[in-house]
């Protein structure tokens, strides 16, 4: 009996919604193409001893990106039992290219035509029997958004692996001629089963297919495809897909009854026009970000927020564990580590649970609905300018969620420079867990403006399209820029429960942060905070060794303004291991005495140590930008470990993040207090020599040539 | 020579040939580009770059200067 079967398709046809259906797990789904970014594996319900594997989406198996060739390696190296092929019945032409590819692999095929509940809707009619005649599979009808059609696709599925592979398209005779041609040179060289897939794969001279072969067969090859152009007058690769698509446009003129759309304009059209409008189209886009954030920060947000800290913890669980504790006569350092520690510290940030999960609805029915796609149409001009390309803001405003799937979503990215500058500087939008950095330093000095989140989101937009300039010299590779091709699909009405389940999936994942990573954090702040080197309890938390380490530190922030307080460096340190954790520390290190009011009691003490009036303001906001773009947390670290593929660029992009941090804080501290009247400080002339640099950097041909490259190149691109 | 790139939004024009190499050229063809397609240039995008267009009755989106690679008539 078959053991795997594989999810293939175009992007954004439904894998992995199937997917999520036929295993009972819920992976990351989204309307724009490029969701899944690497193959998943699962176990198919209510069946023993069957794996279901996910796969990225594709156009054929001529893999360009990355991801791409995950999927046809999947296909062609490890040969699953079985392949469903999901098809997007609404756009039936063009996912059927991939189709007419995948049948000649030889392997068992059952087609999913998916989205069928659109289907009807819209007045499509399309036989099935007559498609499944034509393409000698089997067709079954299914909605994964709705989960119809789903068992009896999996019926098929296990008499498909039974009866093993089905027959191929046939093409017209000349061509036909020349496919037989190749395959009597190539039979031997290449696996029995998928004779077929190679004889037109090296007609269309597929190189990474042509390398499977001995050179004099690939000579061979060469002179019949030399042949066929003659004959055609065409190219080869051109001839192989026009014959493809004329096979397609017989099996749908065959298999199509009725189609509604044609001709018309459909509500999606309709919505496109107004969206993606010439002179509206980013007033749009700047309404929309604008109202996402300053919903999930300000209003509903903070209501949740409030009531988490204030009723929640302030009134209901620290006073609760306070008295049990003292009722079950703990001891007191256990007693301390709980209540000042644990308590204190994760509840600072779980605080912000609410505006999170306000964020996180919110992203999801942006990710849903379809506009993602048209933001990277919208977006497209400015960000080519700058060296990146319009897809590089999908992961951008994934990543305002969370940096780590943002910086996988740049693996959808086709050229490989633009992408490793993405994934570079993707954590300089705020994510979800530096909200509450945010909201500490906005309640604490600038009486919870909205203005100083809507400002950070700025400079991390600022910071990115910098970062492309710059880092586009860092880089000696030549090679052709990448085309940027990309399907508008069809707007949707986000699933409620995909909605609810995304978004509680991201909350799920946010606290068992908090209950792991940020409580063992706390817990050796704390620790570190209690004690001195001698391990005895100290009174005053200046005498701890955290203090000792802070004070040995902080001379490197001076010059940012954070002034003689090592508790911003201790902060800033913890909030390498998650942002969150820089709430969570100054919870522990300022909450410390009374930890009831970790609310403004807190925000006190941080306003009065940064000082008073605008300089103190200005040492705060000094203080935020260093935090927002500085070195992401240890996660996002290692997600860019993945996509830039070696630690040593890992740790150069790091080392650029942290060193463009410090530029920035600098020169706003600086050249802020200047201009406030603060006064001359001898750092000023630091600052000035960072922003001569910063434009040095920015307008010099190459500027890397003294400090080294190699940053951007990475073997499998040369 | 007429290219994509020549076609007016609201315009609609068909494929001769496709020109370019390499992802380029593989990846046009791959989305249905192909000779003999009949498409539809919809919009340009609000900066003037890149176009929308309708083909095989689905939408695209395309930069003006890879669309240089595609002539038409
Ligand atoms: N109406 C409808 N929508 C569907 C159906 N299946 C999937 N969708 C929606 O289509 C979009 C894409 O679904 P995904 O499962 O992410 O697609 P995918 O094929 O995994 O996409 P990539 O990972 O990008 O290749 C999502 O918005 C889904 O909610 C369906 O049967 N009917
Ligand atoms: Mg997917």
């Amino acid at each position: 009996m078959s053991n795997r079967i594989a999810l293939a398709g175009n992007p954004n046809c439904g894998k992995t919604t199937m997917f999520n259906r036929l295993t009972g797990s819920s992976q990351r789904v989204g309307n724009w193409p490029g969701v899944t970014i690497d193959r998943k594996e699962g176990k198919l319900k209510g069946q023993d001893g069957i794996a279901v594997v996910d796969l990225p989406g594709i156009y054929s198996l001529s893999p360009y990106s990355p991801e791409e060739v995950v999927s046809r390696d999947f296909l062609l190296k490890d040969r699953p039992d079985a392949v469903v092929n999901i098809v997007d019945a609404t756009n039936l032409e063009r996912n059927l290219y991939l189709t007419t590819q995948i049948l000649e692999v030889g392997i068992p095929v059952v087609i999913a035509l998916n989205m069928i509940d659109v289907v009807r809707k819209e007045g499509i009619d399309i036989d099935k029997a007559e498609l499944s005649k034509r393409l000698g599979c089997p067709v079954v009808e299914t909605s994964a958004l709705k989960g119809d059609g789903i068992e009896e696709l999996v019926e098929e599925i296990l008499a498909a692996a039974e009866r093993g592979a089905g027959s191929y398209p046939r093409y017209s005779d000349g061509l036909e001629s020349y496919l037989s041609k190749v395959s009597d040179v190539i039979k031997g060289h290449v696996p029995d089963e998928s004779v077929r897939w190679y004889a037109a794969k090296f007609l269309e001279r597929d190189e990474m297919a042509l390398e499977a072969v001995p050179a004099e067969v690939a000579e061979e090859v060469e002179k019949i495809a030399a042949e066929m152009e003659n004959e055609f007058d065409d190219e080869a690769d051109s001839i192989v897909a026009g014959e493809r698509y004329n096979y397609i446009g017989g099996v749908i003129a065959a298999a199509v009854k009725r189609d509604d759309r044609r001709g018309k304009e459909t509500a999606s059209d309709k919505i496109d026009k107004i969206i993606t409008n010439r002179w509206l189209g980013l007033p749009i886009f700047a309404a929309v970000m604008f109202t996402i954030y300053y919903i999930a920060i300000t209003t509903i947000g903070t209501l949740g927020s409030d009531w988490v800290n204030d009723v929640l913890f302030g009134e209901i669980l620290i006073p609760g564990v306070d008295e049990w504790l003292t009722a079950n006569d703990v001891n007191g350092v256990l007693a301390g580590l709980i209540v000042e520690g644990i308590v204190a510290g994760v509840g600072a940030v779980v605080g912000f649970l609410p505006q999170m999960l306000v964020l996180f609805v919110l992203l999801v029915i942006l990710e849903e609905c379809g506009y993602m796609a048209r933001v990277a149409f919208v977006m497209d001009r400015v960000f080519r300018r700058f060296g990146l390309s319009g897809k590089s803001f999908i992961p951008i405003l994934v990543g305002t969620g969370c940096g780590v799937p943002g910086i996988m979503a740049t693996r959808a990215i086709e050229g490989s420079k633009e992408r490793r500058i993405t994934a570079m500087t993707t954590t300089f939008i705020p994510c979800s867990a530096k909200l509450p950095v945010i909201a500490m330093i906005a309640g604490a000095l600038f009486f919870q403006s909205a203005w100083v989140a809507l400002s950070v989101y700025f400079m991390g937009i600022f910071c990115i399209l910098i970062s492309g300039v710059i880092l586009k010299k860092w880089h000696s590779m030549t090679g052709a820029p990448a085309p940027f091709i990309m399907e508008l699909p069809p707007y949707h009405v986000p699933g409620i429960f995909t909605v609810i389940r995304s978004t509680l999936e991201r909350g799920w994942a946010f606290c068992k942060k908090a209950g792991t990573f940020i409580m063992l954090a706390c817990a050796i702040v704390w620790f570190l905070s209690a004690f001195d080197w001698g391990l005895t309890m100290v009174d005053d938390i200046n005498d701890s060794m955290l203090a000792d380490i802070g004070k040995s530190l902080k001379w490197i922030f001076v010059p940012l303004g954070w002034g003689d307080d090592w508790e911003f460096t201790i902060g800033t340190i913890t909030g390498l291991a998650a942002k969150e954790n820089v709430v969570g520390t100054f919870g522990i290190l300022f909450g410390y005495a009374e930890p009831s009011e970790v609310g403004e009691e807190f925000w006190d003490i941080v306003a009065a140590r940064f000082g008073p009036g605008s300089l103190g303001q200005l040492a705060g906001y000094s203080f935020l930008a260093f935090n927002m773009i500085c070195a992401p947390c240890f996660a996002a670290i290692g997600a860019m470990k993945g996509e830039l593929g070696s630690w040593r660029d890992t740790g150069k992009a790091v080392l650029y993040q942290c060193v463009l941090a410090y530029v920035i804080s600098l020169i706003i501290f600086q050249f802020g207090s200047i201009l406030l009247g603060g006064g001359f400080q001898i750092w000023l002339l630091l600052a000035a020599a960072a922003l001569v640099g910063l434009v040095y950097m920015l307008t010099a041909k190459d500027p890397f040539k003294v400090i080294g490259r190699g940053l951007l190149r990475r073997p499998a691109d040369e | 020579m007429r290219t994509l790139r020549d076609v007016k939004a609201g315009e609609k024009a068909v494929v001769v040939k496709v020109n370019g190499v390499g992802h380029l050229r593989k990846r046009i063809m791959d989305m249905g580009i192909t000779k003999g397609c009949e498409v539809e240039v919809i919009k340009v995008a609000p900066l003037g770059d890149p176009v929308e267009i309708t083909l095989r009755g689905y939408d695209l989106s395309i930069r003006k200067q890879d669309a240089e690679s595609i002539e038409v008539e």
